[in-house]
């Protein structure tokens, strides 16, 4: 097994989860089958193979240009409101689980 | 006239010639939702204010006279993955329960300026995750079709709702399948454009150089008609590319005796249902009777295509998921003594079995002492998928598949087998990955009467082409 029950503790920390027991547990199974599979891309030889983010940047508009070139269009002049105006405040806040009017409130972060 | 069954012209046709009228067509789409979903399960949330407001706005124009937009009047659902101002938005899932969107997608404000009339949200696999719609945190969808089955996932309720006339058309996403898997299991049309023809801003974000938004709809034509309508560069995705946007409804006409389209012998493999096989070759055949030209050709990296997506997606997402924390919007845990808790438990309670393993995978693969033997590795095999589908166009002009190596499967058969779940999107997942357009169209049933799809693959930008193919089919079928 590539993964362990520490590992799936230590990942679950990075990620912001905590998992229940049962959760741990079928997540070692569920991460162990899924990765076994992913290793056959070790059956290809990659070394010189340069690695792809995004497609885009294969098929930029203008092949006669290279790099952010291409992309020129989608930039824009840096204008004060930016393509929309921010949201006004209360709209802001109106889905946020608890405000005080002004500020989201979070539970305490510094003891003191 | 059947109300409820009408393609995208007929319907527009029957408001500007006043057969009847966008407030009755709407209402008749209500009531066949009312009547039919509760079995079905497509919606999950109806906008019948701003539906009934839009259709009135139609109404006056057709009273004064005025020509219709190209949906004028027209009753769409969108699938609850795509911000609607005011209206609930999900995402299918309990995280995003209670969230009310200050902003629209562009592809449904597009739709909206365009004419159509939004009757509500549609159901989807939590956060788009999923092939057969069983992980909607609210309730699953039936495949209309037959009601033991599923309807394919992520984009289930689009597709349900289309194939059981609860809409005209709908929009989906695709980000390894979403949108064709799910059109070929309940037998509609699905289009996935190619990366960049569609702004996805406004889109609930899974993987982000992967996600596509795109029509589900009863004809070739009225998939071309929304393409049309919502596809071309907007300022607010700056992925979205400045590629003039041809009139797809124009160019289906043209013909298409002398195209050659590639057949790969890696989907038709081991895995690939007998009669699966034999509709989609019986579609082949068909295609080569119009004059298409059938060229054997090879991918021969399809088979690394799911490990490579399941970890490039997976990652992604673990990145974009990071923004539900329960603090500025969202379900919050309210048992919490600290932030970290706080945090903590509300992703916990808040997202899915399936939407957390997917963020654990992904954590782990671009974890210290595994990026390069996950993330990097898979980036290196996405470049080899992508010189497949290259050095294939410099032979064909357009690549036929199967789009699912089976039929609508039950409901719970492979819920609790992720692995076999992933298979579904064995034939879909590489037009994400390579970015290329797709579509799927209805190529006959099985035995059991389950319809099968003809996936349609294309070039970069050349949507144009896979829509006039099959369009030819599907006069033809």
């Amino acid at each position: 097994m590539k993964v362990t029950e520490k590992d799936v503790v230590y990942v679950a920390d990075l990620a912001n989860l905590e998992l229940t027991q049962d959760e741990r547990a079928s997540m070692l199974r569920d991460l162990n089958s899924i990765l076994d599979y992913v290793d056959r891309l070790n059956e290809l030889d990659t070394t010189d193979v340069p690695p792809m983010a995004q497609v885009s940047d294969r098929y930029g508009v203008d092949e006669s240009k290279t790099g952010s070139a291409r992309f020129a269009y989608a930039s824009r002049e840096d204008i004060l409101e930016g393509l929309r105006k921010s949201l006004p405040h209360e709209v802001a806040l109106q889905n946020a689980p608890d405000t005080d009017g002004t500020f989201f409130k979070v539970p305490k972060v510094i003891e003191r | 006239m059947d109300l409820n069954s009408l393609t995208i012209d007929a319907a527009r046709s029957a408001v500007q010639e006043k057969t009847t009228t966008a407030t009755s067509l709407t209402e008749a789409f209500y009531s066949k939702i009312e009547k039919d979903d509760p079995r079905i399960g497509a919606y999950l949330t109806l906008s019948k204010e701003r539906a009934l407001e839009q259709a009135a706005r139609i109404d006056s124009l057709a009273v004064k006279g005025e020509k219709l937009p190209p949906l004028g009047g027209v009753p769409v659902g969108i699938k609850d993955v795509m911000a609607t101002q005011g209206v609930r938005t999900t995402a299918g899932s309990k995280i995003l329960g209670n969230y009310i969107p200050p902003y629209d997608c562009t592809a449904v404000a597009r739709m909206e300026a365009a004419g159509a009339v939004v009757l509500g949200k549609l159901n989807c696999d939590e956060f788009a995750m999923g092939s057969s719609t069983e992980n909607s945190a609210w309730h699953p969808v039936h495949n209309p079709r037959d009601l033991s089955r599923v309807p394919g996932g992520s984009s289930g309720g689009s597709a349900a709702a289309v194939a059981a006339d609860m809409a005209v058309a709908a929009l989906g996403s695709d980000t390894g399948g979403s949108i064709r898997q799910p059109a070929s299991f309940c037998g509609v049309v699905g289009l996935m454009p190619t990366y960049g023809r569609v702004s996805r801003y406004g889109l609930i974000a899974f993987a982000s150089s992967l996600d596509h938004i795109g029509p589900l709809a009863k004809t070739v034509k009225d998939a071309a008609i929304v393409l049309r309508t919502i596809a071309g560069r907007d300022p607010m995705d700056a992925t979205s590319a400045e590629v003039p946007v041809p009139d797809y409804v124009a160019e289906l006409e043209k013909p298409v005796r002398g195209l050659k389209l590639g057949v790969a012998k890696e989907y038709f493999g081991e895995g690939l249902d007998s009669e699966v096989r034999k509709s989609v070759e019986g579609a082949i055949q068909k295609l080569a009777e119009l004059g298409c030209e059938i060229v054997p050709i090879s991918l021969p990296h399809t088979e690394y295509a799911i490990p490579t997506y399941y970890i490039v997606a997976t990652a992604e997402a673990s990145s974009n998921l990071a923004r539900f924390d329960g603090v500025r919007y969202g379900y919050r845990a309210g048992d919490a003594r600290t932030l970290s808790e706080m945090y903590r438990r509300s992703r916990d309670h808040g997202f899915g079995a399936e939407v957390k393993r997917r963020i654990m995978l992904g954590t782990y693969a671009l974890s210290a002492g595994y990026y390069d033997a996950y993330y990097l590795k898979a980036q290196k095999v996405r470049t080899l998928l992508v010189r497949d589908f290259e050095e294939a166009f410099k032979k064909v002009d357009a690549i036929v598949t199967p789009t699912s190596p089976t039929a609508a499967f039950k409901l719970g058969e492979k819920v609790n087998d992720p692995l076999a779940m992933y298979l579904a999107d064995i034939f879909t997942v590489t037009a994400d990955l390579a970015g290329i357009p797709g579509i799927s169209v209805p190529c006959g049933q099985t035995k059991e009467n389950l319809p099968v799809g003809l996936q349609i693959l294309g070039k970069h930008f050349d949507e144009a082409t896979i829509l006039r193919v099959a369009h030819a089919y599907e006069r033809a079928a």
